[in-house]
């Protein structure tokens, strides 16, 4: 079977920025509240006209130069999201259309926060079987757009974003090992019910958790699944360079390092400034240190995320 | 050996980053020892994995002092 690797990656943040200082001001809430349960200080959001898949463009663009992979070599587009453009046809065929590209598989992935590892892992299997030589794996959000800006336990945690990677063919791995699992006896304590009938929407059409369950079932689901991907591919934590996870909260990172027995020194986060971009962040943590130079070809790397569902994953790689 | 009681207040103090001399056996998490939500959740996480045992959800909700800790931790040890 052939192997896969990540031959570039990528990554954008809309232009508008919001301080916590800012929500404040239209949500009965604080910066001290929201740092000391969060880590969160800021996050991006989209303009009125920015879709989700403008958002996708242009981490696209930018995954596909440093690849150096040429967009006509490119067989397959997967893009993770929670918050589609529209109800049909997915992000991933109208992304291959702003991408001026024809005839590629196209189609999306919803696994929430944890959509680009199982984004990375279906391009790993159809890369793996020899269905595709070269992918684009995209997570894009608006989460924003799900936020009721009157409950301050969740519009304070999200932000937008997109991050994307080529995944290509291989002689050498690349990816060592991935799992992925749900169980969808959670779906409760996470999620966005609406649903759209007879012309509207039927439900909620925002998001809503239980934190603190979200919390305790988060670091233990992410905690384990580390420790088994490692151990299948025979592996040590010592050897892993970086952890890049899901960036949902500060403190399920801090903790899940802490079950993992691996130092935050050896953790990429980027949750501060960007928030919880859901299938975005892990793609943004990595193209972020990627490009500041802490992520070097070579290094393992573990990257792990979780979402509603719940659904979640573990992938771990030589860059 | 430590007693439960000892145990208990160690992981208290531990995880909520007070002195273990301020944990007394009626302190409330939240009211005494300046625990938020969070806070609480990995508290009950950590004596899950001292005592080695499950705390159902809507069992931890019910534990809000150190001694309804150690009630918690005896009636379920040696079961």
């Amino acid at each position: 079977m052939a192997h896969s690797r990540i031959l570039g990656t990528g990554s954008y943040l809309p232009a508008n920025t919001v301080s916590n200082a800012m929500l404040a001001e239209r949500v009965d809430t604080s910066d001290e509240w929201i740092v000391t349960r969060t880590g969160i200080r800021a996050r991006h959001i989209a303009a009125d006209n920015e879709l989700t898949s403008d958002l996708a463009l242009r981490a696209a663009e930018s995954a596909i130069e440093a690849s150096g992979v040429d967009r006509a070599d490119i067989d397959l587009i997967i893009v993770a999201t929670t918050t589609p453009d529209m109800m049909f046809p997915s992000t991933a065929c109208i992304l291959q259309e702003k991408l001026g590209m024809r005839g590629t598989a196209a189609f999306d992935v919803q696994a929430v926060c944890a959509g680009f590892i199982y984004a990375l892992v279906t391009a790993h299997g159809y890369i793996q079987s020899g269905m595709a030589k070269n992918a684009l794996v995209v997570g894009a959000e608006t989460m924003s757009r799900l936020m009721d800006w009157n409950d301050r336990g969740t519009c304070v945690l999200f932000g937008d974003g997109a991050g994307a990677v080529v995944l290509g063919a291989s002689d050498e791995p690349g990816i060592l090992h991935a799992k992925l699992e749900a169980d969808g006896h959670y779906q409760s304590i996470l999620n966005t019910p609406g649903r759209v009938a007879d012309g509207m929407i039927h439900g909620s059409p925002y998001l809503h958790m239980d934190g603190p369950a979200v919390f305790k079932f988060a670091v233990k689901a992410l905690s384990d699944i580390a420790a088994r991907t490692l151990a299948a591919a025979g592996m040590d934590k010592a050897q892993v360079d970086w952890l890049v996870p899901h960036q949902a909260n500060l403190r399920i990172i801090e903790s899940t390092a802490r079950h993992l027995g691996l130092p935050m020194e050896r953790v990429v986060v980027t949750l501060p400034e960007q928030a919880n971009t859901s299938a975005a962040s892990i793609p943004l943590a990595l193209d972020t240190a990627v490009r500041d130079g802490r992520i070097q070809r070579g290094q393992t790397l573990m990257l792990e995320g979780i979402g509603g569902g719940f659904t979640w994953g573990a992938v771990l790689l030589t860059f | 050996m430590e007693n439960i009681e000892q145990r208990v207040k160690k992981i208290v103090a531990e995880q909520l980053g007070v002195n273990e001399a301020e944990v007394k056996i009626d302190s409330s998490f939240v009211d005494d020892l300046g625990a938020d939500s969070l806070d609480t959740v990995e508290l009950v996480m950590a004596l899950e994995e001292e005592f080695e045992c499950e705390i159902p959800d809507e069992e931890a909700e019910k534990i809000t002092t150190v001694q309804q800790a150690v009630d918690y931790v005896t009636a379920h040890l040696n079961k």
